[in-house]
């Protein structure tokens, strides 16, 4: 009895030696498997990041890199560029229209798409796929479809269809419009986008248990109150993820404009992304353009950092 | 009587409604289409079909010589041909996606199962890797480039996709990789599996279709890209597609039968890797869309 006691024992010990051995191995070769990536993303994303912020306080103007120091003027004199005030303004007008209409128009299609219509898939696929096209390629179909064309050689595009329609009052200069011009530039992107928030909202939906509605029809709601006080309310959590996602793509939107206007009359369709290539790459000021990516960094991580926190709580 | 009214008038308010739900919806796909029609339309249509004024019209005849010459460009239009620049997005596309899907698959493993110390936070850096706008790392990335000899080739191009990729793939096989039991790998150990048996014998064999949803996101991707490749690449030479299009598509001088002609060819892969696997797109889009 004691023997045997003695002999499981120790076997226990050898597992258990055997066992903390290849462990320890095994340890180690997960660090060793993600050590090149870690190195990849510290160098090309964090280092990056802090030599771009030096470049953004360096004298760093023309082809040749000047690193000498020229500290904070850089972005005083930034912000005090007409072009800079537009693009911010621009950005602030491009992200309303952007993030309330895709959230608008999908919330509305997913509504209509959660009322058990036939051919569901058919519809579903035909509001999603222009997630699939390329920026570049949304944005030279848009902008000839938005070129506005003038009353005396003949409207073209959206304009030429709404004159066949009679619905002249409709009919503007879109992207070549000075204010709003970049309001066409939205128009695009919530083609290219609402179809996701559909599919998220939709999903959102059909996650809300069956029972809830059931208890709520039993109850006496109708469709509009059961939306209103039932399915709405449960939504929130997704619009804050959908709006964080939309928000951090506007801050960043430069393919579209690149494709369909480039900056535009008297920069109506100019974003700092693509003042910040326009000026690095082709202007070769390169401590402008550094400052501008860090503002832009900046104003991304205030959006991005407090959710990915809350994500990760939450996990 | 009375009820029979009632149920008939019912019946009429539902019928009702859902033509009033098809009529939407149908309206709506109408929208979301008319930038397919028009680009289809206008790629067959012959030069003396393209004119602004009949840009709606459903052309008379269909012609295939907009791509012919789309695809190999044209001197005397002063153009470069499609053709070229489609085979070096393939050549990029192609090695890019697959090792950063495997590399994403790897990462994945250990972030799920073999965490370390620091591994979350670290996780949580690569994570906002993802998220970050590229102007602010362009300048340190083109001067590095410069520096390794890799500016204006196709393999610095490479190397930034392959880079760049790697916090969505991570982030999509890790979340993937959470689902199969911890007890898997204790019993696999029991048996004496290491870390790269159980890798090879149970996660990869598990994960295809989640390496699937990778391998397409990345594919679209890539593809769909403009900023890394027009600051990256000089010359037409080595340059993708989406930039071949958008340098075309900024002159005057090219006719709008040849710009769309060039734009279908620019959209189709990714199109129709989205019609015939539209469910892993959608897949690959829940986790990924946050890449923008």
């Amino acid at each position: 009895m004691q023997r045997t006691l003695i002999l499981k024992t120790k076997i226990e010990k050898d597992r258990n030696f055997l066992f903390r051995l290849t462990n320890e191995h095994d340890g180690l070769w997960a660090i060793v498997t993600v050590i090149p990536s870690i190195i990849a993303i510290a160098v090309f994303v964090y280092s990056f990041i802090i030599w771009n912020g030096y470049v953004s306080l360096s004298k760093w103007k023309g082809i040749i890199p000047n690193y000498a120091w020229r500290g904070i003027q850089n972005y005083i004199k930034l912000f005090n560029t007409q072009r800079f005030q537009i693009d911010l303004r621009n950005m602030l007008v491009f992200s309303v229209v952007f993030i309330g209409g895709c959230l608008v128009i999908g919330l509305f299609l997913s509504i209509l798409l959660d009322q058990n219509v036939r051919g569901e898939t058919f519809f579903r696929g035909v509001f999603l796929f222009p997630m699939a096209v390329a920026l570049v390629v949304t944005g030279v179909v848009w902008g000839w479809l938005l070129s506005p064309g003038n009353q005396i050689a003949g409207y073209i595009g959206v304009n030429q269809l709404f004159e066949w329609l009679n619905l002249d009052f409709l009919i503007n200069g879109w992207y070549t419009d000075r204010t709003f011009g970049i309001v066409a530039v939205a128009i695009a992107a919530i083609w290219q986008m609402s179809g996701y928030v559909m599919v998220m909202y939709l999903t959102a939906i059909r996650g809300i248990s069956i029972s809830i509605r059931e208890a709520a029809h039993i109850d006496g709601a109708n469709v509009f109150q059961l939306y209103r006080y039932i399915i709405m309310p449960n939504l929130k959590a997704i619009t804050l993820g959908i709006v964080i996602i939309l928000g951090h793509i506007s801050l960043k939107v430069f393919d579209l404009v690149a494709a369909m206007t480039g900056p535009g009359k008297g920069f109506a369709t100019d974003v700092p992304a693509f003042f910040m290539w326009d000026t690095t790459f082709r202007g070769n000021n390169f401590n402008t353009g550094a400052a501008i990516g860090i503002i832009l960094l900046i104003l991304i991580s205030f959006l991005v950092v407090p959710y990915l926190i809350h994500l990760r709580r939450s996990e | 009587m009375k009820n029979e009214g009632l149920f008939a008038a019912n019946i009429k308010k539902i019928r009702m409604s859902r033509i009033i739900i098809y009529g939407i919806l149908i309206f709506f796909s109408i929208i979301y289409l008319i930038p397919i029609y028009i680009l289809f339309t206008t790629s067959v249509k012959s030069f003396k079909e393209v004119s602004l004024s009949r840009m709606w019209y459903f052309p008379m005849e269909f012609t295939l010589e907009n791509f012919k010459l789309v695809w190999v460009g044209s001197v005397e239009q002063g153009f470069n041909g499609l053709g070229r620049m489609f085979m070096n997005s393939i050549y990029v596309v192609i090695p890019a996606t697959l090792i950063s899907t495997s590399v994403g698959s790897l990462n994945g493993y250990v972030f799920s199962k073999w965490k370390f110390k620091y591994s979350n936070v670290i996780f949580s850096l690569f994570l906002f890797g993802m998220f970050i706008p590229y102007q602010s790392i362009l300048i340190p990335l083109v001067e590095t480039m410069r520096r390794i000899g890799l500016y204006g080739s196709l393999s610095g191009l490479i190397l930034a996709q392959i880079i760049y990729g790697i916090p969505i793939t991570t982030l999509i096989f890790r979340n993937y990789y959470a689902t199969i039991p911890t007890e898997l790998i204790e019993s696999a150990r029991m048996d004496g599996a290491n870390f790269f048996n159980i890798y090879r014998h149970i996660f990869l064999p598990l994960s295809i279709p989640a390496s699937a949803v990778v391998v397409i996101w990345q594919f679209t991707s890539i593809w769909n890209s403009y900023l890394f490749p027009v600051v990256l690449t000089t010359s037409p030479k080595v340059q993708p597609i989406t930039v071949g299009l958008v340098n075309f598509a900024g002159s005057y001088f090219i006719k709008w039968n040849i710009q769309m002609a060039g734009a279908v060819i620019t959209a189709l892969p990714a199109l129709i890797i989205f019609l015939l696997l539209g469910k892993l797109f959608i897949r690959g889009m829940m986790a990924g869309a946050i890449k923008g």
